[in-house]
């Protein structure tokens, strides 16, 4: 087997037909928003936007992780970043984003132990090489990451590895979905489902959402032709009033997602109420570590006093994440606020929409 | 975060496994799937394979999509398909 497909699925021939076929069907002007960091980055790349109709918008929204992490919680990362001897381990998009008063960049640059890991093993394996001090792993992400980060507490666990500690700030998309739906701020005619959350929670995990809003939504994997499809079934759905929740991302997503890695990640987490940058609270929408797993509850384990958090002026991030409004009616955009000295997370992350337009919008 | 390239299984030692990305070889935790063989192609996110990709599955989506695709400018525009 040698997965040639994967190629064929960037065979521009094909892309071109799907975008013929767009193009005929689609007669209305439409907002789609996309809800995964990985297809703003894809979309971009490849130039979805442009090779679209005009009657055709797409919208980015909270799918970037980093992003959505509310300023108290990168505050309290920080905080974390200044207990004398701890460790903070941490994926590196986190890194540069912009607290209310520092950065754990800055926080690194003044000689705190910060390091960036590939995996939440790696912080595990750090933790087991200093056992006398505690190692704190930043978590965030959406269900893609939180399985793999609940795997990483229960191998702690069973090697007990007690230095090994979690941050937890995941959150969790299909609740977002809602939130969203329920915004005045923003019109959605549909969805692009995140392909590697899918991956994990399948089909099953939107139909409640489907059931109540009736609005077209298609999961789509990562390549042109995947999200061209998708796109293309979205405005068929909408141009026939035939709302459906639909599957364009076969070979990865099931309608039962992957059961085992569900099941690792509610063993360790239980649903909690969270706060989303640029969406504010939304009931049930984050994780937290059960009572069962204190013991690698950075949150209970480590306690830190965090000053009161404030959103960056003049950041316009919170209304990007909802597809209220995009990179270039932000005043900062491209003047202050660049990728070198970027002032909210939106420019930080490579998933961040401000960034995308940044490198691939002129 | 996410890698949207499938990468390829050689390698099983327990729960850890070594997979190639693109001819690149990393390791990866395969705590997250059942039963994982050698010459299994996966999706790997941050450090972990995640889910098995179908290869069947592929290849008919594909198939599918090159029909939808071919039909819908056959039936509209008959010249389309001669230029593609
Ligand atoms: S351009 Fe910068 S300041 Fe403006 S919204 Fe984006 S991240 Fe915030």
């Amino acid at each position: 087997m040698t997965l040639q497909h994967q190629e064929e699925y960037r065979d521009p021939q094909l892309s071109r037909r799907l975008i013929d076929a767009i193009r005929r069907t689609s007669t209305r002007p439409i907002n789609l928003m996309e809800v995964c960091g990985t297809h703003t980055m894809s979309i971009f790349r490849h130039g979805i936007r442009d090779v679209l109709p005009d009657t055709i918008r797409l919208l980015s929204g909270p799918g970037c992780p980093v992003c959505v992490t509310a300023q108290p919680e990168i505050d309290t990362f920080i905080a974390y970043a200044r207990v004398d001897d701890a460790i903070v381990t941490t994926f590196g998009d986190l890194l540069r984003v912009p607290g209310t008063a520092s950065s754990l960049q800055k926080e690194k640059a003044a000689g705190r132990d910060i390091r960036i890991v590939y995996s939440a093993f790696d912080a595990l394996k750090i933790a087991q090489a200093n056992p006398d001090r505690q190692v704190v792993f930043l978590g965030v992400g959406f269900e893609t990451t939180a399985p793999t980060i609940a795997a990483s507490v229960l191998s702690a666990r069973e090697m007990n590895v007690t230095n090994f500690l979690v941050a937890c700030a995941h959150k969790t998309v299909p609740t977002a979905l809602e939130a969203l739906m329920q915004s005045d701020q923003v019109q959605i005619n549909g969805f692009l489902l995140p392909g590697h959350v899918s991956v994990i929670l399948g089909l099953q995990a939107y139909r409640p959402f489907f059931d109540q809003y009736q609005v077209p939504s298609v999961v789509a994997g990562f390549e042109p032709a995947d999200i061209l499809e998708a796109v293309r079934r979205l405005v068929e759905q909408i141009e026939q009033g035939a709302p459906r929740l639909d599957n364009a991302y076969g070979r990865a997503v099931g309608e039962d997602g992957n059961p085992k890695a569900r099941s690792v990640m509610a063993t360790v987490f239980e649903p909690v109420d969270a706060v989303f940058r640029g969406i504010g609270t939304i009931p049930g929408s984050g994780l937290r570590i059960r009572p069962a797993f204190a013991a690698h509850d950075a949150a209970i384990q480590l306690p830190v006093q965090v000053p009161e958090s404030r959103e960056p002026a003049g950041c316009a991030c919170g209304e990007i994440l909802i597809g209220a409004k995009t990179p270039p009616e932000c005043p900062l955009f491209r003047k202050a606020c660049t990728p070198e000295n970027p002032i909210g997370p939106c420019m930080v992350s490579s998933e961040g929409t401000c960034a995308a337009y940044y490198r691939f919008h002129h | 975060m996410c890698l949207a390239i499938p990468s390829k299984i050689i390698e099983v030692n327990d729960s850890m496994g070594v997979i190639d990305v693109a001819g690149v070889r990393r390791e990866a935790s395969l705590l997250l799937i059942e039963e994982p063989q050698v010459g299994d192609w996966v999706i790997v996110h941050a450090g972990f394979a995640i889910q098995k990709i179908d290869d069947d599955a592929a290849q008919e989506s594909l198939r599918y999509l090159r029909e939808a695709a071919q039909l819908l400018v056959d039936d509209d525009d008959p010249g389309a398909a001669a230029n593609g």
